[in-house]
């Protein structure tokens, strides 16, 4: 048990497994924010609970955070000790012929997921950090002062669609999140090992769920964008 | 046919070796990948050259000699073949033939196409076998019952040559299809179960000491496969050695 981590198949495990939870994050995001399009004061009213339940707060999100860093860095380190498998390239090489682009490239889409990432956090996560644990204003109202004044999420969400920047930057993003998970998703199975009569199944609910989350995603920044 | 090859030449392991370009004529369509290969060594032993240096033994398929990757695909762009079973009807009249050796860490190249793929061995000497004693007394196989499924699956992992076609197309240059090929064989089957716990962490802890990539689950070497050995038998392996982990 001892090496497991430090075993080719150990590292696949752990990234399998941190893939789930990062998929299943994916699912619990895009369910809250798909909110914000049917029902602003739903979506307001599960965002403060979100952003004020200890649960969530003090445990959830650190193993989120945490799961994240986790996959990245697992994966440009696989990505390390993998190239130093090949020294030498081929001179021509037809990869094409054999395996999907996404499959291939999973360190480039990875790659512009992190970088998104970094956009999304500067966009809403330290702004949410600074206002609840620096300004110390856990109200999650417009003016803290005023009750009356109605939670802010929803305006700040809609508020950082208007520029077309951004909202190309995010389709563009999660584009890179769909060729992503179409490899992805039924790969992470194959890593612990669930290779059987449900793969054919299982590939096709990971093509649904691979272009369905990101288009999903895209239509939220595209919707907040032609209605704020 | 009138060809031009394009063939990596490397006096010996330490040489840095370099692509070479040698136009070829009169190349029957019906010829293998190999005989071909023959012809341009006769015109470069006639010349004086240096031949070609190319592992090949049976040509039939069986022996996993042959391991060249032509024109970007290991044993070429044909399916379910190993190069020895090429023909160069593939190929069209005028083209040029890119010819190189499995490339991988894990295969030093020791002479022009020729790579030393003794880790493969080092592979099966860590636990591809099972301890039967042989001293006379050995029941006889048949006599144990043995799910069809499972003697189905078993049979198909065991078809693996070892040709190493699984590392040379691989991106990472991992060889998990052929250890997962090797320890589903065993695993499979009742004999094979009682040393199933040590064999695969043996096995997997010597890949790994080999140098070999991770799989990252491309598919690529199912593909290229002469065997046609299955994504399958590395989620066994998979599955196999958690379990082995776990245990102990």
């Amino acid at each position: 048990m001892s090496g497991i981590l430090n075993s080719s198949i150990g590292r696949k495990f752990a990234m399998a497994l941190s893939a789930f939870f990062l998929m299943f994050f994916l699912l619990q995001h895009f369910s809250i924010n798909i909110l914000s399009v049917f029902s602003p004061d739903t979506f307001n009213e599960v965002s403060h609970f979100m952003g004020t339940f200890p649960l969530v707060q003090y445990v959830l999100q650190p193993v989120l955070i945490f799961g994240v860093v986790f996959h990245f860095v697992m994966g440009f380190v696989l990505e390390i000790k993998n190239n130093k498998a090949r020294q030498i390239s081929y001179a021509k090489n037809n990869g094409g012929a054999n395996s999907s682009w996404m499959s291939r490239n999973m360190i480039w889409s990875g790659a512009a997921i992190l970088a998104f990432v970094c956009l999304h956090f500067y966009d809403f996560w330290f702004p949410e950090i600074n206002t609840k644990f620096i300004v110390g204003d856990m109200s999650g109202l417009m003016d803290p002062n005023n009750a009356e004044s109605g939670f802010r999420y929803y305006e700040e969400l809609q508020h950082k669609f208007v520029d077309l920047w951004r909202v190309a930057l995010y389709v563009i993003a999660f584009v890179f999140l769909a060729l992503h998970l179409l490899h992805g998703f039924d790969s992470a199975f194959q890593s612990v090992g669930a290779n059987n009569k449900y793969t054919k199944g299982l590939k096709r609910f990971s093509k649904i769920y691979a272009i369905g989350i990101p288009l999903g995603f895209i239509f939220i920044a595209v919707f907040h964008f032609l209605n704020h | 046919m009138n060809l031009t090859l394009k063939i990596w030449r490397q006096a010996n392991a330490n040489d840095k070796g370099k692509m070479v370009d040698y136009p070829i004529s009169n190349i029957s369509p019906d010829m293998s990948f190999l005989e071909m290969l023959d012809v341009l060594n006769n015109e470069l032993i006639e010349k004086g050259e240096s031949p070609v240096s190319f592992d090949h033994d049976c040509r039939e398929g069986i022996c996993g000699s042959c391991s060249l990757y032509i024109n970007g695909e290991a044993h070429g762009p044909d399916r379910l073949i190993t190069t020895c079973q090429l023909h160069m009807r593939t190929f069209k009249d005028g083209e040029t033939i890119t010819i190189e050796p499995w490339r991988a860490s894990a295969f030093p190249v020791i002479k022009d196409l020729v790579v030393d793929r003794t880790a493969f061995d080092r592979i099966q000497h860590a636990g591809g076998f099972i301890s039967v004693n042989t001293s006379g007394n050995t029941i006889d196989a048949n006599t144990i019952p043995v799910n069809k499924q499972d003697a189905d699956d078993a049979f198909s992992a065991a078809t693996c040559i070892g040709c190493g076609a699984c590392v040379a197309s691989c991106k990472n240059s991992s060889a998990m299809l052929f250890v997962g090929a090797k320890v589903s064989q065993f695993a499979l089957l009742p004999q094979g179960k009682v040393e199933a716990t040590e064999r695969v962490l043996n096995m997997v802890k010597q890949m790994d000491e080999e140098g070999f990539g991770n799989c990252t689950n491309t598919g690529a070497c199912e593909v290229e496969c002469p065997k046609g050995i299955s994504l399958e038998n590395i989620a066994r392996m998979n599955r196999e050695y958690l379990s082995a982990s776990l245990k102990g």
